[in-house]
């Protein structure tokens, strides 16, 4: 929107998202102890007081409004609704209780409606075992071993606080497939919990070996070569002793999951069997890939959380490339189909996670952004907006309209700026930055209040 | 203002010299006059008496503010924007160059406010002297670096980036993200 804005005189932005609340995976994705990543709200608060934009919150597309009726309104379509699924192993005993996916249990420590009442068990186990090795897992790791007095003082949700108080989660495995120089994540988000006070880490001398392949890959990284020392100086540091107040965290590498085991009560997960792998070179993708070694194992755990990647979700009217999980595209602009002889589809466009895939950070997004613009600034000057012979498009107006026959209250800005407000003083009374509300009813009604 | 130069004996000769030595200082438009005094011993004083009134200062400025802009000592920053446009702007000392950028409508993007939690407000110093005289980033710098698009070796956050003296000239391009972007002939190494 901001890129908008200042793209073109006399544009109007109009923001619609399911949630009463903006900001997306800043107020549910980005983790309760990293407060300045959030800091970046600031820059979108100020674009939504831009006049010439509006949010309208509460607005679901598929039941409220369809795409097809978006596209008769405006003469612009931007779709930015990311990915709110998983991927999945399809591996037996998926299904047990306790098994999670990581973006479920972020959305649940982050007060998300709808994961409010996930309610997970931490007070079966001392073992959880986190599946994959990116931030993402680094994120959920790091809350279930951080001091919980640490943790008071953030906008975690109050229910997920009490939970991990009386958490008896001791140790937590992160495991990969494949070895430390693949290992997805970064080095401030390693470093950190690394970091941690009270908590050993575990990391076997052996699987620092690097093959010359490996030391291909670190040479064209930076990124991975930082994350490869820093897991090597973990690896040589000496553990003190386990006393009941320290925590263990386990990196495991080269181990990928094939059966998820239930414990004695039979439906809930009690153990997972890996096997160990071995890394081989993809002639097609020049990448190494972990291929299975017929050497397996069990990993004792009461509570597994998977991150393995989430996914987005197709809409109806809309193309998508199953395999990929995304919207076919060219830079931005939506493609009929992943096909080579898909057409353009005009003035519908698409940017972010549901554009590449779910990955990157908050400056990824700002570029992606710029690209997508691009194209809708060229097509507008080309004009493919201008259509003389059909009708004018009603944009806002048409928007009310719409949102009035099917009896939708949406959620203005200001209505989260009372939901703002409230959170803010709440949090106040309790020394957090804020105490979110978690409840649809209740955010509704703050939002309203006043 | 009266300013006194004891001189030593001067042998006759130099005495001459001296006298024009003087005159030419009186041509000196901040010099009102020059005397000459001699005294018993043949040592002479040489009195100049200022034009007018020439103010030093050594105190800074409490606020951060331009004011005439004398009293702040600052340096000249030029940005190279991605289309390869140029702005030069005037940076007080001890003011980070995403600050400089923000108060001057330079669109340097500082999501996280510098607070070392993102890399868009990532630079690339084009001259690498002037990369040299940088300080070294820390780990947390570098963590963000580690993210940013179009990474070069002299590349650094604007947010760390504090204006000294030496940094006067600095060229700062900024990063285009999917292109690598020749501007007067610099193209970024690709990291």
């Amino acid at each position: 929107s901001m890129k908008m804005l200042k793209g073109r005189e006399g544009v109007r932005v109009d923001i619609i998202d399911r949630l009463p609340t903006p900001f997306g995976l800043v107020r549910s994705g980005v983790a309760p102890d990293h407060p300045e990543t959030k800091i970046v709200v600031n820059q979108f608060s100020r674009v939504a007081a831009n006049p010439r934009c509006s949010f309208f919150g509460n607005v679901t597309l598929g039941s409220d409004l369809s795409l097809s009726e978006l596209r008769k309104t405006y003469d612009v379509v931007v779709l930015a609704y990311g990915a709110e699924s998983d991927r999945s192993f399809g591996i037996p005993g998926e299904d047990l209780r306790g098994i999670h996916s990581a973006r479920e249990f972020v959305w649940w420590y982050n007060g998300h409606p709808d994961m409010c009442n996930l309610a997970p068990d931490l007070t079966n186990t001392d073992s959880a075992v986190v599946l994959g090795q990116g931030n993402v897992a680094l994120d959920v790791a790091r809350i279930l071993l951080r001091c919980t007095t640490e943790l008071a003082s953030t906008d975690i949700a109050d229910y997920a606080l009490d939970a991990l108080r009386s958490s008896t989660i001791r140790k937590v495995y992160l495991v990969g497939r494949r070895g430390p120089v693949q290992a997805a994540c970064t080095a401030k988000e390693l470093r950190e919990i690394l970091g941690l006070k009270n908590v050993n880490v575990y990391i076997k001398e052996a699987d620092l070996a690097t093959s010359p392949a490996d030391k291909e890959e670190m040479r064209n990284s930076r990124i991975k070569r930082r994350v490869y020392e820093l897991l090597s100086k973990a690896a040589t540091v000496h553990q003190e002793n386990n006393d009941n107040d320290r925590k263990e965290l386990h990196f495991v590498f080269f181990r990928k999951p094939t059966k998820f085991l239930p414990s004695e009560d039979g439906s809930t997960v009690g153990a997972m069997e890996l096997e160990k792998t071995l890394l081989k070179d993809d002639g097609a993708t020049g990448k190494q890939v972990a291929v299975g070694t017929g050497e397996f194992e069990e990993l004792k755990c009461g509570i597994v959380l998977k991150s393995i990647g989430y996914k987005s979700l197709p809409i109806e009217g809309l193309s998508f490339d199953k395999y990929r999980g995304v919207v076919p595209n060219l830079r931005g602009r939506v493609l009929s189909s992943e096909s080579e002889t898909a057409t353009v589809e005009p003035g519908l466009y698409v940017v972010g996670w549901l554009k590449r895939g779910p990955t990157g950070i908050v400056a990824t997004n700002l570029h992606c952004a710029e690209e997508t613009v691009d194209s809708i600034l060229e097509d507008d000057r080309k004009g493919l907006f201008t259509d003389p012979s059909g009708p004018k498009r009603q944009g806002r107006r048409g928007l009310l309209e719409i949102l009035e026959q099917k009896n939708a209250r949406y959620v203005p800005f200001d209505g989260w700026e009372k939901i703002d407000t409230k959170e803010k003083a709440d949090g106040e009374l309790k020394n957090k930055p804020r105490e979110k509300i978690t409840r649809w009813n209740e955010l509704l009604e703050a939002a309203r209040e006043g | 203002i009266f300013f006194s130069l004891p001189l030593y004996r001067f042998a006759a000769s130099t005495y001459v010299q001296a006298n024009i030595a003087f005159c030419l200082l009186k041509k000196n438009l901040l010099v009102k006059s020059v005397c000459v005094y001699r005294s018993d011993d043949l040592s002479f004083a040489l009195v100049f008496v200022f034009q007018k009134s020439i103010l030093f200062s050594t105190a800074t400025t409490s606020s951060h503010h331009d004011e005439g802009g004398d009293d702040k000592e600052k340096i000249s920053v030029t940005f190279v924007n991605k289309d390869g446009t140029e702005k030069t702007i005037s940076v007080p000392v001890g003011m980070s160059m995403l600050e400089a950028a923000h108060e001057n409508d330079i669109e340097l993007e500082g999501a996280c406010e510098g607070s070392l939690a993102c890399s868009t407000c990532h630079v690339i110093v084009m001259d690498v002297k002037d990369y040299n005289k940088l300080e070294d980033p820390t780990d947390e710098e570098n963590d963000m670096l580690d993210l940013a698009f179009g990474l070069t070796e002299t590349s650094r956050l604007g947010c760390q980036v504090i204006a000294k003296p030496e940094l006067d000239g600095v060229r700062l391009a900024l990063p285009a993200a999917t292109r690598n972007f020749a501007v007067d002939g610099f193209v970024p190494k690709p990291h």
